[in-house]
């Protein structure tokens, strides 16, 4: 291990804030584009989250490694999905923004 | 003897190949439905002949089956059953369902649905001989319903009439009373001594001891003959089944369907013997049958109507014989009634074709001047029924008085001899009204085709020699159907003389006011001197349609409305309030529904949050609330 040691609380604690950056932007940003990205946010503090435990719990196994490539592709996939919404919800309604799309309701 | 398991599939067969192949061609369908029916009867002959010849059978009955059911405690066998009685049966079953086939292609000639009449009457056919041939209470019960939808399908065949749907319906309703009853019965039987396997119950019931458990048994049992075989007061179904096509009458009224019942007694007659008091009911109620049906004929004015009263009274002489212990006598009227009431039926329906079906007696007259044939034949059939010597009905009838005053019913001997009287005036007044007297001019009669009177010719032969088989001096007949041991019969001529008179009484009755009488001055005149009332009461089947009428509009109608309100406002009610909650609910919940994406993820994160701090705050119980597994 090197000199100058990284405790798993820095990496907790840079998992949240960025989970927490990601959060109050998804719950309250008006552009869908920047919720898709604030969501990606936090799928990456969870990344972190996973790669951590693994490097200090279990060093000898990659589970945690292997979870998070696994997040990241879908999180690939999702955000391809949830983009091509956004693009044809744009070309109808001519916008981009989350009030706008209520029309899901009864 | 092993090959009568054919005797029923044959026929099955040809209702599955006219119903699923041949129907488009008439002649061909007829053939194969025929063609059916007189292999069966061939073999049925070699059958009877083979049990002719083996005396053993008639108390150790041939049963070979295969297992139809099987389940945990309850098993059934389906086979056939061979004993003189059931060979006697498959041997008339085929031979007049073959002669009333023949007849059907004269008959129905030109008849729209042609090929259906013959599937439906192969269908019937197996449908009675596999009940004949049953060797277990299930297996025949599943037959007794085949004859029952058969003879919905067929009385209503005509079914642009109306009155052919009401009458096909009134069968089916009413002789399915009396099935539940029959059911009861067998689901009793199967409770009680754990098997359907006649030859089984034959060996148990007569050890069981709980006799008030049997007589209920038994009295259910027997309501299902009482439907099937029109016995009163269920007997209201019968005359309406002449709305059917002829054939299907005579099929039903002789061969098959009516006497199912008598078989069913008759083969069951080791439960009923070990019942007295319901020995007692079967007697009676066959005794109060006959005459009550012999008076209501004495009035009737269609042809097939009169025939069909009188077949309820001669169900009820067969009924009577069962009841006072004589399977012998009772079976024996069987036999000779399916050939002299095949007979007449089929004569009244060349009198119907050749009068194009005008069916009342009153408006015939002369008619054996133009049909001399369908007139001598019938002449036959009426001496047979009549109990003339040597015609077969003499000596069956005879059996029964006789076995009826040996078992000491003195009452029911004289109620027996009465109709045997009311009979021969009844059929003699239809002769004399239908074939001698004035022509009337308005009617333009022609003999029948060969293709129906050649059958009529061979029904009379056997009407008049069916009996011969079982007199006091050569008895085959006792000798093989017989019920206990058996008894060598005594000529007992004082009976057998006062049967020959009686009926001769009511042939000379009807030929005084009928015949003799050009006029009918003195037939009216004795229906003014007996009364205008008890004429009307007899016209009018002593009200007793007006009455199941009235019952069913006023009860049944009445407890149907009942239903119909518990309908409507408490099921209906529960319905509609589930609905109404529904509905309700969703008004209640959709305000949550905001349709706003960031309002919904906020929800989910909150309900995540709400997890955590439950898992971090409770420990290892939180997996309770969660539903996780412990």
């Amino acid at each position: 291990m090197p000199a100058l040691a990284i405790s798993p609380t820095n990496f907790v604690l840079l998992a949240s804030v960025l989970f927490a950056i990601g959060l109050f932007g998804a719950l309250t940003r008006k552009n869908a584009i920047a919720v898709l990205m604030c969501i990606e946010l936090m799928l990456n503090a969870v990344n972190i989250n996973l790669i951590a435990f693994s490097r200090f719990v279990t060093p000898q196994l990659f589970t945690g490694q292997i979870f998070a490539i696994f997040v990241i592709t879908v999180a690939a996939a999702e955000v391809g999905v949830g983009l091509a919404i956004i693009i044809n919800i744009y070309r109808h309604r001519l916008s981009v923004n989350l009030d706008d799309f209520d029309w899901l309701k009864w | 003897m092993y090959h009568a398991w054919l005797v029923p599939l044959l026929p099955a067969l040809s209702f599955a190949v006219i119903s699923l192949l041949t129907k488009q061609w008439k002649w061909l369908s007829a053939t194969i439905s025929i063609g059916a029916m007189v292999s069966g009867f061939i073999i049925a002959a070699f059958i009877a002949v083979g049990v002719l010849q083996h005396p053993g059978l008639i108390n150790h009955p041939l049963v070979y089956s295969l297992r139809w059911l099987s389940m945990p405690g309850f098993k059934v066998d389906a086979g056939i059953l061979l004993d003189p009685l059931s060979a006697m049966m498959l041997f008339m079953v085929t031979l007049v369902a073959s002669l009333i086939q023949i007849y059907s292609l004269g008959y129905m000639r030109g008849e729209k649905g042609f090929s259906v009449f013959f599937a439906y009457m192969s269908l019937f056919g197996a449908s009675m001989l596999l009940l004949v041939a049953a060797s277990n209470l299930l297996e025949l019960f599943v037959a007794w319903e085949g004859v029952g939808v058969c003879s919905y399908m067929l009385i209503g065949f005509y079914n642009h009439k109306i009155s052919a749907r009401e009458a096909a319906k009134k069968a089916f309703v009413t002789t399915r009373i009396g099935d539940t009853g029959l059911l009861l019965g067998l689901l009793s039987l199967q409770l009680i001594f754990g098997t359907l396997n006649i030859a089984d119950l034959a060996q148990k019931i007569p050890q069981f001891q709980n006799i008030p458990l049997l007589i209920t048994v038994a009295v259910l049992f027997f309501l299902g003959p009482v439907g099937k075989s029109g016995q009163f007061p269920l007997h209201v179904w019968l005359p309406d089944a002449m709305e059917g096509p002829t054939p299907v009458s005579a099929l039903i009224h002789a061969a098959t369907m009516v006497v199912a019942g008598v078989y069913l007694v008759g083969r069951m007659l080791f439960m009923f013997a070990s019942v007295p008091p319901v020995m007692e009911l079967v007697a009676w109620v066959g005794g109060f049958t006959a005459i009550f049906a012999a008076s209501i004929a004495i009035t009737q004015r269609e042809i097939k109507r009169i025939l069909a009263y009188s077949t309820i009274s001669q169900i009820g002489y067969m009924m009577l014989g069962l009841g006072v212990g004589s399977l012998s006598a009772g079976f024996f009227h069987l036999w000779t009634h399916a050939f002299f009431k095949a007979l007449m039926f089929l004569g009244a329906g060349s009198v119907l074709i050749g009068l194009h079906h005008k069916a009342d007696v009153w408006e015939m007259g002369g008619l054996i001047k133009k049909m001399p044939i369908t007139a001598v034949t019938f002449v036959v059939g009426g001496l047979a029924i009549s109990g003339i010597p040597p015609f077969a009905g003499f000596w069956s009838k005879g059996d029964i008085l006789d076995a009826t005053l040996a078992s000491g019913h003195t009452v029911l001997f004289v109620i027996g001899s009465f109709t045997a009287f009311l009979t021969a005036f009844y059929i003699w007044r239809m002769i004399f009204l239908c074939f001698f007297g004035k022509e009337n001019p308005e009617n333009h009669p022609q003999e029948s085709p060969l293709v129906m009177t050649i059958p009529l010719m061979i029904l009379a032969l056997f009407s008049t020699v069916a009996g011969l088989i079982g007199t006091p001096w050569w008895d085959v007949w006792g000798r093989y159907i017989h019920f206990g041991t058996y008894v060598p019969p005594v000529a007992n001529w004082p009976l057998m003389i006062g049967d020959t008179l009686l009926g001769a009484l009511g042939i000379y009755a009807a030929y005084l006011f009928y015949c003799k009488d050009r006029e009918k001055t003195k037939a009216l005149a004795a229906r003014q001197w007996f009364g205008g009332r008890l004429y009307d009461v007899l016209y009018h089947k002593y009200y007793l349609d007006e009455l199941y009428m009235w019952f069913n509009h006023s009860m049944v109608d009445g407890v149907a409305r009942l239903m119909y309100l518990f309908d409507i406002y408490v099921v209906d009610g529960i319905v509609n309030g589930v609905g109404a909650f529904t509905v309700a609910a969703g008004e209640g919940l959709r305000v949550f529904q905001t349709g706003r994406l960031q309002n919904y993820a906020l929800v989910f994160f909150l309900g995540v949050l709400a997890v955590g701090v439950l898992l971090a705050f409770t420990g290892p119980h939180a997996t309770l609330f969660l539903g996780g597994v412990r």
